[in-house]
This record gives structure tokens, sequence and C-alpha cells, in this order.
């Protein structure tokens, strides 16, 4: 059977606040336990939440950022349940009225085409504290510096039907987040993390399978996986006649699984209602608009300049506007270089290679945007030749330094001297009499193909510094005198 | 110092007829001599007491003071106190010492007023008669076998039997005025908002109010003007103005319109309490008010609302209690869901546990809708009733309490019955308006109380009836040890 997989994303974005949601406790990561908390985030009896209208700003700029409908009465409800990590004993989170409506996101597929995924909301939540179990030898930890640190929860429509449409749709997310300036998004301290409800039917069919959630996926590389693997899990089952139960997993990247949470989930009645302690959050269309309008450069829209003013193919464009940063250091290196075709070549190409092997995300590549502009530099000037500059590529991207004293240091500079290259032109001609003959004798249409051995004994004699084009004109010259 | 006022207290320390230190003192050996009888406190806060005795009369000293510095007063075990047990009147909480102060308490302490210690109340303040504290009954001071009153039954015993000159107290369903009306005490609910609910033990968020419960209405008003005002801590304060709440009490009350709702005078009245309230009505006629027949149809469906939405927002309020950062916790769990089982199950009250069921039913799924949701479409009803009868007239009079105080253990049994208590006050939380009790009599030995309510922000207006009322009246200056006090009151001939 041909089954269709069907994927819905929940993202829970942690907003880039001085102080938390509902306390006046810095929001951040990597304090002592339990040194950023107040009366508030601790659940002391009789402390009171106050709602931080930073985080209203920042929720109504995404709401502006996807289009999508800002609404301007909203409510915080509480979600009722026990953990020690919870110390309220409910979480503040939004039910019935949301922040965020009805919006969506475009995002490109690997067929270059584009596709529009709906966000069905996004709503305003406090996050939970951290049960640390590993420690404590039989017992558990409390750290609450995390309690009440303000999230953003976006909830797609089960609109993606596969695993990499779930990544493009959370990297996009990611851009438009960072972008705009929300969160850091910094998805190994949790600043970006996603549930992903996963679900699969037989082609044709309408009415959607019975789902699994997988719960607090924190990478993009962990997402793919991790859906594929569930997607596996399920068709498994259903080919052997068995039925998937509704639950939340857990994926575990080590062993490349997923598996059945804790039991705390199972048959949970949250008793939603409005909290009591805060007040419904009314907003009007001016306090929305100024925010519209405050909003940066949004992803497509840097896309569609990268076409209009420099000249970008529209893959090309879409490719480099998917991230923030990516953006950031691609415009950066234009900037020094002033080549956007060569810069986009270079970031989309060797920069791009270089991440994918080495496993690293833009804001960790060890070259710079600046040594990156400069080393095409050298490439525009004749300097070095694309070869040398792969070299020098490799060697900033392993040991740094400075582009010129590389090149200088490794003896990379392009022979141009006309001399020079006739010279060693000359010489592969001489002392290799069989292929020259082999040219000779060849159809005029067949001998542009053979004129690359000669090319080659020439780089290679040249240690690779010869500029290409000159060599290639001089053999050409010299050889077809011969025929 | 027995029964003197807030007022006169300050005056006596004003004029340095004695320190605050000496009253403090006698004020913390009169209630060690005497509240064993009343039980009207959970804990005395002597050496606390004592320092802030000691910078008032510092402050005294050099002319800083203010009408409150040095005056002595208690909380209301509901409030939480820096460095001093709250308890709630909840073994959960029995060894809770605070880190913090109530925006409340950090008020009255700024003025310079004394706190000698934390009053007896209804665990967490669910009840009406002061009878389910972990910390054993409150007996009324005027009759030692009736209830004082609840939630706030201790602050109301204790200042009625003149053993502090007045107390704070919390007011989600009557717990101020209830209290007050049983003890013979002036005690108002501001409006909601009106004062912060930051560091008061939350019951049910959307009703809970605290106010001032003192002798004369002149003493509340100027309590209240120490413990209203906007904070920015708790989002349900109201920015507005906080008026001086003494100022308008001279003012006449010729042209004031008082309405008489038919529904506060129906069947389950006590007529006795009946009388003590047409005559204290028709006292305040001869002040000059005008008295106009009034409707508030949905009252009688008020008290299931109310008993719906308190519940619920105290079965989530109540959560925090886990035996995990703070408070009880059992002995010897053996995983998580012990803990929490044993916890809560040992360390709550027999009501408050009630209360968290219901709470928890209505909100279930299946049931929110037909509960909780429906509840709330009452409340907005009962708003709405406030709303079209304080169009028409000032303010609204009727009783407090059906009953006077009724006796220890009568009421027990009966959860329901003790709910109906509440007929008369818990729809003035529900439509956040101010409320107050004001003595207006006895039955049989036992006080009654005068149930004025306003429009939105109108307590001085409030105060001002009150006050003009206790200058033509003597209810309030009457003390449990009085030689004269009346049996009723045709014998006093009011």
């Amino acid at each position: 059977m041909s089954w269709e997989i069907v994927i819905g994303l929940e993202i829970h974005v942690q907003l880039a606040t001085k102080s938390k949601l509902f306390s006046g406790a810095k929001a951040g990561f990597g304090a002592a336990p339990n040194t950023q908390t107040t009366l508030v985030d601790l659940g002391m009896p009789g402390a009171l939440p106050v709602f931080n209208q930073e985080a209203l700003r920042m929720a109504v700029a995404f709401g502006t950022a996807i289009d999508a409908e800002v609404c301007k009465h909203s409510v915080f409800a509480r979600k009722n349940y026990f953990y020690p990590d919870s110390p309220k004993g409910y979480q503040t989170s939004q039910m019935d009225h949301p922040i965020v409506g009805l919006g969506h996101l475009d995002i490109q597929l690997e067929d270059r085409s584009i596709k529009r995924i709906g966000v069905t909301r996004a709503h305003l939540e406090e996050d939970a504290g951290k049960s640390l179990h590993e420690d404590y030898d039989g017992m558990t930890g409390i750290d609450l510096n995390r309690s009440s640190t303000p999230l953003l929860e976006i909830v797609s429509e089960p609109d993606m039907r596969n695993a990499k449409e779930a990544v493009a749709y959370m990297r996009k997310m990611h851009a438009i987040v960072t972008t705009i300036g929300i969160s850091d998004g910094n998805m190994a301290e949790g600043s970006m993390r996603c549930d992903a409800n996963v679900s699969i039917r037989p082609k044709g069919q309408e009415k959607l399978g019975t789902r699994a959630e997988l719960k607090n996926i924190n990478s993009f590389k962990f997402i793919e996986r991790a859906i594929n693997v569930e997607v596996e899990r399920q068709i498994d089952i259903l080919e052997d006649g068995g039925k998937i139960v509704q639950e939340t997993r857990l994926y575990d990247s080590d062993k490349n699984e997923t598996r059945p949470m804790r039991s705390k989930e199972e048959a949970n009645d949250y008793r939603y209602f409005p909290c009591p302690d805060l007040l419904p959050i009314e907003i009007d269309d001016a306090y929305i608009d100024a925010i519209r309008q405050s909003l940066p450069e949004l992803p497509d829209q840097r896309s569609a300049r990268f076409v209009s003013q420099l000249g970008l193919s529209e893959y090309d464009a879409s490719v480099l506007s998917a991230s923030r940063t990516l953006a950031d250091y691609f415009e950066a290196v234009v900037l020094v270089c002033n080549d956007a075709k060569l810069s986009a070549n270079w970031v989309t190409g060797e920069l791009s290679k270089y991440m994918n092997q080495h496993n690293v995300e833009i804001d960790q590549v060890p070259v710079t945007a600046v040594h990156l502009g400069q080393l095409i530099k050298r490439i525009m000037d004749d300097t070095i030749n694309s070869k040398g500059a792969k070299a020098v590529f490799d060697e900033l991207w392993n040991q740094a330094g400075e582009v010129d004293a590389i090149i200088e240091a490794n003896g990379l500079k392009q022979v141009s001297d006309i001399g020079a290259i006739e010279a060693m032109v000359d010489d592969v001609i001489a002392s290799s009499p069989k292929q020259v003959q082999q040219y000779v004798d060849a159809e005029v249409e067949k001998r542009g193909k053979m004129l690359g051995f000669f090319m080659g004994q020439v780089m290679k004699a040249s240690k690779g510094s010869a500029n290409p084009g000159q060599v290639n004109g001089l053999l050409k010259k010299k050889l077809d005198l011969l025929c | 110092m027995t029964h003197k006022t807030l007022v006169q207290i300050a005056k006596d320390l004003a004029a340095g007829k004695y320190s605050s230190r000496e009253i403090t003192q006698d004020i913390i050996a009169d209630i060690k001599a005497r509240d064993a009888v009343y039980n009207s406190f959970i804990s005395l806060s002597e050496d606390l007491a004592l320092g802030q005795a000691d910078a008032a009369d510092a402050r005294i000293k050099v002319g800083n003071a203010d009408i409150l510095t040095g005056v002595p007063f208690a909380h209301k075990d509901l409030f939480c106190t820096q460095g001093h047990t709250t308890t709630a009147a909840s073994k959960m909480l029995a060894n809770f010492v605070p880190p913090y102060e109530s925006t409340v308490g950090q008020r009255l302490l700024s003025a310079g007023a004394v706190c000698v210690g934390k009053t007896n109340m209804d665990e967490f303040a669910m009840g009406s008669s002061n009878e389910s504290s972990f910390f054993g009954a409150v007996k009324n001071p005027w009759d030692l076998n009736a209830v004082p009153g609840g939630s706030s039954g201790g602050s109301a015993a204790a200042v009625a039997a003149g053993l502090v000159p007045a107390a704070t107290g919390t007011d989600t369903g009557g717990s101020i005025r209830q209290p007050a009306s049983f003890c013979n005490l002036t005690g108002i609910k501001p409006t909601y908002g009106r004062v912060s609910r930051f560091g008061i033990i939350a019951y049910a968020s959307s009703l809970d109010q605290a106010g001032p419960m003192c002798q004369t209405a002149e003493d509340a008003a100027i309590m209240l003007n120490a413990m209203a005002g906007f904070d920015e801590q708790d989002s349900t304060s109201v920015q507005q103005e906080t008026p001086d709440f003494t100022a308008e009490l001279n003012l006449p009350l010729h042209g004031l319109k008082v309405g008489l709702p038919k529904e506060f005078f129906g069947p389950g009245l006590n007529p006795q309490v009946a009388e003590c309230i047409m005559a204290a009505v028709k006292e305040i006629e001869k002040l000059g008010a005008q008295i106009i027949d009034i409707s508030l149809p949905n009252l009688e469906i008020s008290i299931t609302a109310y008993y719906v939405i308190a519940p619920s927002e105290a079965s989530s309020n109540l959560s925090r209690f886990d035996g995990v950062r703070y408070g009880y916790r059992c002995d010897k769990p053996e995983n998580l869901m012990d803990l929490y089982c044993r916890t809560r199950a040992e360390g709550f009250g027999t009501e408050v546990k009630r209360r968290i069921m219901v709470g928890t039913y209505a909100l279930s799924e299946g049931y929110y809708d037909a509960y909780y949701v429906k509840a709330q479409r009452i409340r907005r009803l009962i708003k709405d009733d406030f709303a079209r009868a304080l169009s028409q007239v000032d303010v609204i009079m009727g009783p407090v309490a059906p009953t006077p105080a009724f006796d220890l253990g009568s009421n027990t049994k009966d959860p329901v019955a003790m709910y109906l208590e509440d007929i008369y006050t818990l729809s003035a939380n529900m439509a956040g308006i101010p409320a107050m009790s004001a003595p207006a009599g006895f039955v049989n030995g036992r006080p009654v109380g005068l149930h004025i309510m306003g429009n939105y922000f109108a307590e001085a207006k409030l105060l001002n009836i009150a006050h003009q009322y206790q200058q033509v009246t003597d209810w309030h200056l009457q003390t449990p040890t009085s030689n004269n006090v009346p049996v009723s009151n045709q014998e006093k001939g009011a």
C-alpha cells in the first residue's frame, strides 16, 4: 500500500525578553539552579503574575510577520496539572483566545516549488522549570530558573507531507523569529523546539490517521530523523495489521527511535479556565500597526531584494535568505568583494559543503564573511585561481589566518607571467610527443576534449598556480600550429 | 487600652500619654491573658511588634508620624508577614514563614502601624463560622456559645473582645462583613481591585478583596487609607487615584437615595434581624435619605454560581500546596504520587478538600460549560442587576446575614446550610462592588449588622453613611463587657 504522511508542528519559541513572562526575574540560560527566580516563579503563596508587555509586543510582531490575524482580545488560561517543576500546579497559557489567529507560511520544496503551510494559531505561555533526575541519587532536583520564561507556541495545520517539508517549515519559522528579533533561535539551548504530530493514511484517503505526538525535538536534523523513524514505525504497525495508539512519544537521538513517554500524560484533563489573576489582553489597531511598521525586512522580502537588487537567481535568493544569519553572512561577503553572484556561489557551494561535512550551522562557521569576501576578491583580481582559492578556504576553515598570507605562504599566487607560462607549455608539448600526435590526428571537434590532458600537465607543473585561462589559450594556439 | 479606637490611640500617642512600645506590650500581655477564651489569635509576633513599636516611637519623637504610627493592629493569618509564620489556618502552612510581606502589610508598616499577631480564620478563608480552622474554632466575645462568623472570625473576635483596636480581613463572599455583623464591628470590603491582593494567600482570585475590621467607620476609613492603592504587583489592582476615605465622613445624607432590595427581606430572613435593619434604615431616613424599593432578581441564583466559581478558582489556587517547596509534607513519601496524595490528604481540612473537589469537578472536561461557564453567565446577570439598581439609587441596604451569630457546631454538619449564610453578601463579590457592615442592634444579645452596598469606588460614600449613622446611634460603642448590653432593639428603644 502507498501511504501519505501527515505532519503538523507545534513550535515553541522562547522569546528574547529581558525578564520572564510573569515576573521580573531575568530570563536566561545557564545560571546556577534557582538563582533566576522570584516569589512568582517559585509559586509562593500570595504571589501574583504581572504580564510582561515586551512579550506581548513580540507575539504581535510575529503575528504581523506571518500576516496572521492578531487578536485584539486574548485571554490567559490556566492549564492545571501536578508536576514538581510546575510550581503553581498550573501553567499559565492561552486556550480559547490566543494572541495570534490564522496565518500562513510559504516554504520552498526540494523541487524549488513553493508550498503554503497554514498556521492555526500562536499563543503565549510560560515555560515550566526543569526536573534534574541525574545528579541526586534517587531524588529529583528542581530548577525553577526556566519557570515562567516566555514562550510563543506556534501551531501549524497538518499541511506537511514529509519530513523535509517539516524541516523547511521549521527553518523558515526560525528565519522569521530570528529576523524579527523575538528569539535567539538557539536550538541547542532550547530556545526553539518543536512537537511533531505525525500520522499516516492510505494515499487518497481523506480521514486523518491516528497521530503520535513527538515531543521536544530540538534540532533540524532530529526533526527529519524523528519523523522518518516514526513514519516507518507506523507503517510497520499498520502493514502488520496493527493499530496506531494516540500517544505522546519521545525521540531518542542516540538510538534513533521513538518511544512512549512517561505515563503522566495519560488521560489528563487540564481543566483550562481563564486565569483570574490576569486581565484579558486588549490591544487596538494603532498598537498592531505600529509594530507592523517597525518590522525589519522579512526573509521573503530579502529574497525578493536579492533577486531584484543583486541579480541572484530565485533559487539562490531563497536559499540565502532562509536564515537570517546566513543572509547576513552572505551580504557581508558581498559588501567586501562586491560580486553578488560569486559570493552566492561560494556561500551556497564551498561554504555549505563544509558546513554539511563538519555538521555546523552558519553561526559556528570558522571562516568569517570578511575573509571569504577577501578571498573572492583575490579570485576576481586574478591573484589566485579557483583551485587555489579552495585551498585557501580549506586553510581558513581549518587553521584560520589571513587570506593574503595564506596565498603567499603556500605559493598559490597565480602565475600570469606569459613568459613563464609559455615556457611551461613548451615543456609539456615537448615532453608529450605521443599525446601531441594523437591531438594532431584527431578530428577538429574532438581536439577540445583532448586539451584537458595538456591543461592538467601544465597546471601540475605550475603547482596549480598558473592562470588557467592563459594556459588554455597558449596550449590551443601552439598545438593548433602543429596541425 | 480595651476598646479604645484607632483615633483615640493615635491621639494618646501624639499627646505622649504612652509610647507605642508601652501600648504594644500592654496589648500583647492582654492577648496572652485573655485570648485563651476566644482563640482569636493563631500567633503573636511580639519581637517584630516591639521593633516596629520602637521605630514608631522614634518617628513620633521626630514629628514624622502618620495617624497610624505606633498604633497596634492584627493581621488575618492570610496576609503574608515577612519573617513570621503565615498559616492560612491550615496544617498545610502551619510551619510556613514567608520571606516577603504582603502589599497591604507593607503599606501598614510604612504608615508605622504595629502588627502584634496573626488572627484565626477559617482554613484558607473557606467558611462562614471560623470552625474550619486547623487551630480550632473561635468563640464570639458577645456569646461564647456563638460563632464569630467567618472567615475573618479571629479578626472580628479580637477587635470585639477589645484585644486590638483594628484588624485586617479578607472578603471573598462575605468574610469581612458577616463576622463584623456577628461581632458588632464596622468592616468594609472595598471595590475589587482597590486593595492589592499581592501577598495575600488566594482563595478565589476574582472575588478576594482585603479590607479593615474596626470599631467605627472613622477607624475603618483610616485603615483603608493605609491599605488601599494601586500595586503594580497585582494585575487586577486598579490604576486609579486613591481618595482620602475620611474626607467625606461628615457630609450630610440629605437627598441620599437608599434602595431596599425586596429579595433581601424574603422568607429566609430572621424577623428580629429584619426589625433591626428596618430600624436602622429609618434612622438613615431621618438623616435625610430617601428610601426606595428595588429588586435584585438574580440574588437567589447567585449562591449556586458563587459556589461554582469560588471553588473552581480555589481548586487551581490551592494546587501549589503540593509538599514540594514549602509547607507541610507527608512523612516518608514512597513516590511522587504518594507525596502529592498524602501531603494534600493530610494537610488540608475537610471543608477545603470539599471545595477543591467541587471546583475540580466544575472545571472538568464535559462539565465546564454546564457549571463554570453557566456560573460566569449568572455572574454577569448579577452585575447587571446591580448596575440597574445603582442607576436608580446611591446605595443599597439590607441585612448582612439572615440571622445573628449562630451557635458553635450548629451548621457544621450541613455545608449547604452554612453556604446559605452568605446569601446577602456574596453578590457584592460577584459584582466587585464595595460593601460594608455597620453595627445596627442586637437580637438576644447577639449583634446585627446593617449591610451597605454602593457603586464601584464608592467606599467613601459607604463610610460616610456609616459614620453619620454612628453619630446618631451607639450600637457600635457597645462592647461585650459593657454593663448595658441590650437584649434587643426594642429594649434600647431605638
